[in-house]
């Protein structure tokens, strides 16, 4: 019964209609979510007492951090599925994601400098944290590149699917290691839920940024894969239906 | 006689490479050339100040053994490919995983093992106490496998393009990044006169991973290849 | 006892069934379905491009069909991998020989990957008619010389399924014949062959099957 349901979503033409349907709503609440988490953050919660106003890039930066990463891993997973059940919809959610996982990254990167720049005085600096990040953006971007390398795009949506395997199994080593060749970032101050060093009214905003860059994710991952899957698809039956109009 | 035997195959495939190497020679020689000239190159771009040259010593033998790794890794599975003998092995009765560890095997004691021979010398040229070669070695011979078996699995997704140059150091050197930091760390660490033993423990631990995981990836990326 | 376990053993068959293929996006061949039994040859015809080669490759395993299943004795090829591999012999577009070693070592060296056959590399090599080059690198030989080579690895091992993309490629009138009777002779001691041509393929009707690609 599941299995019969999950089959009929995987469906491409199914999946395209049904999600064109969901993206305007989801589309929505994401708008909503980043404004109130925006205006919290901004303008609703007090300025650090030890970085001043320059810490309220955090709600960008650290929602972007968060995302480069967990898009890599949905990537990896629909990457082991399409591998595996050979199911087209996994491996057009495997490419689909990956531009969104660079884009992350490299804003991740970008905000993580402008703050830098206050903290450190520089905009470079090579701690730890940003260069693993920097290393992740060339993972995301090698994937990228070998997509568009391979001409036949399920032959190509295997290729990137053991790349990004194989980059989930060194990610950590890679992070690891670069932690362990620099150590000298703040401790991670969120994930420390029993003993919060931040404040609640600093809190809530950026957990509201964190679900909205998630659902901007959702969004836009879906928007891609149906443009994916109409490219792929282009010689199909339902697509010249859907384009005659009939 | 009549029957499948695993060993006598990786014996012949082992044999077999070695044999194309010795033919082939400019197989040989490229890697450790290309390896000396690029630390030569250090020298001549950052000055001669020898006490700067010793303390980036390592961290210049492993850029430069990594490059040359990088630069030899094409040859593992490019013209097998394009003769249509790695068609051959895939199709063979044995493990494709086992075959790319005797190929991988066989890259290495052509193109990794010269580097550890002249890693010596290298270390005269920028330097290195004498007593910090032995520490350099055993970090080029646990790290130099490391980046063949990581290399293999990004030739063999890019061997069926024909531009595969940028992509595969795309692929490979962000993967190639924990070997880096180790190895080199463990020559800086000896020279302040420190243990090593940790390093080289990881990467040992590294070696073995790989050892386990990347011939996997390397048989599924060669099938993809193929198709 | 060898004869027991003989008995056991099921007649080798390969089936395919609704097997489909695509290649960058476009439909090569849907809806296949065929089989193939001892004392058969299968003839895959079809224009340029229409998916033989894609086919062929499917059937050693080496291509992912993208709908369908392939299957050796009832069981699917993905499964049985090597088990599967070790029953059959390729020879491709690309002859699949080293032209940096020498012939006899060549043969040598498909001998030590399969499941060796009961003949000498001598023999084989006169029944290729490459006596006189036994120790000649590839390199020197003709493009057809090459391929008698490449045939040599169906008679240096032992494999029921023979599958075989323009076997004939630069062969000679002489190799063209040598050829079809190295397949004749494949098949009336219970062997099977899949192939593409593009030439006529000469060999009694009794045996052959056809399946048509490009309609």
């Amino acid at each position: 019964m599941i299995m019969k349901f999950l089959h009929k979503l995987a469906s491409p033409p199914h999946f395209y209609r049904l999600v064109g349907r969901l993206i305007p709503w989801l589309g929505g609440l994401c708008l909503l979510l980043l404004l109130a988490g925006l205006y919290g953050g901004l303008v609703l919660a007090p300025a650090d007492y030890q970085q001043g106003e320059g810490f309220r890039i955090i709600y960008v930066h650290v929602p972007s951090a968060w995302m480069s990463l967990f898009i890599y891993m949905v990537m990896a997973g629909a990457g082991a599925i399409g591998l595996i059940w050979r199911i087209k919809l996994a491996e057009v959610m495997t490419i689909s994601s990956a531009p969104i996982g660079a884009a992350f990254t490299f804003l991740a990167l970008v905000t993580g400098s402008l703050w830098g720049k206050p903290m450190w005085g520089t905009y470079w600096v090579w701690d730890a944290r940003l260069t693993s990040e920097l290393i992740l953006l060339f993972l995301y971007l090698g994937i990228m590149a070998l997509y568009g390398a391979i001409e036949d795009k399920r032959t190509a949506s295997r290729a990137i699917a053991i790349l990004a395997l194989v980059g989930v199994v060194n990610i950590p080593i890679i992070h690891y290691s670069v932690e362990w060749w620099n150590t000298l970032h703040q401790g991670p101050t969120v994930t420390k839920f029993d003993k919060p060093s931040i404040h609640l009214s600093m809190l809530i905003p950026l957990l509201l940024m964190a679900v909205g860059f998630k659902l901007y994710y959702v969004v836009t991952l879906l928007m891609r894969a149906r443009n994916e899957l109409l490219v792929r698809e282009r010689n199909s039956r339902w697509v010249a239906e859907m384009v005659t109009g009939k | 006689m009549n029957e499948l035997s695993l060993t006598r195959a990786l014996y012949a495939l082992l044999k077999r490479d070695l044999l194309l190497a010795v033919r082939r020679r400019s197989e040989l020689a490229n890697p450790i050339l290309f390896f000396v000239l690029i630390t030569t190159l250090f020298p001549l771009g950052i000055g001669a100040d020898a006490k700067l040259l010793q303390s980036i010593a390592p961290g210049i033998i492993w850029v430069a053994a990594l490059l040359a790794a990088l630069l030899s890794l094409d040859h593992l599975f490019r013209s097998d490919f394009e003769d249509g003998t790695l068609e051959q092995l895939l199709l063979s009765a044995h493990p494709v995983s086992l075959l790319v560890i005797t190929k991988v095997l066989a890259h290495w004691l052509i193109t990794g093992l010269p580097l550890l021979i002249v890693s010596p010398l290298l270390a005269l040229l920028l330097g290195l106490p004498a007593d910090m070669v032995g520490v350099l070695m055993l970090s080029l011979l646990l790290g130099t496998p490391v980046l063949s078996l990581i290399g293999a699995i990004g030739v063999a997704l890019t061997v069926g393009l024909r531009r595969s140059g940028v992509i595969l150091s795309l692929l490979v050197l962000p993967l190639y990044v924990p070997v880096l930091i180790f190895a080199s760390n463990a020559v800086d660490t000896a020279m302040s006169g420190m243990p090593v033993t940790g390093q080289l423990a990881m990467l040992a631990a590294l070696l073995v991973l790989s050892l386990t995981l990347a011939p996997l990836a390397t048989a599924a990326a060669l099938r993809m290849s193929l198709s | 006892m060898l004869q027991e376990k003989a008995e056991q053993i099921p007649s080798p068959i390969l089936n395919v069934q609704g097997l489909s293929c695509e290649r960058n996006d476009r439909l090569l061949f849907q809806h296949l379905d065929f089989e193939l039994r001892p004392h058969q040859v299968l003839l895959v015809e079809g224009r340029n491009g229409s998916g033989k080669t894609s086919l062929l490759k499917i059937l050693c395993g080496i291509r992912l069909a993208d709908d369908g299943e392939v299957s050796w004795c009832g069981e699917s090829i993905q499964r049985l991998g090597g088990e599967y591999t070790h029953q059959l012999a390729y020879v491709g577009h690309t002859d699949g020989i080293k032209l940096e070693l020498s012939v006899a070592e060549n043969l040598n060296m498909a001998r030590a990957m399969g499941r060796p056959a009961n003949v000498s590399i001598d023999t084989v090599l006169e029944q290729l008619k490459l006596s006189a080059h036994h120790d000649d690198m590839c390199r020197m030989l003709s493009a057809g010389q090459r391929r008698r080579v490449a045939l040599g690895r169906l008679l240096i091992t032992q494999a029921p399924l023979w599958i075989l993309d323009e076997p004939f490629t630069s062969l000679d009138t002489q190799g063209v014949a040598f050829c079809e009777a190295l397949i004749e002779q494949h098949i009336t001691s219970g062997g099977m062959v899949v192939m593409t041509s593009h030439h006529a393929v000469n060999l009694d009707n009794q045996y052959v099957q056809r399946i048509n690609l490009s309609t």
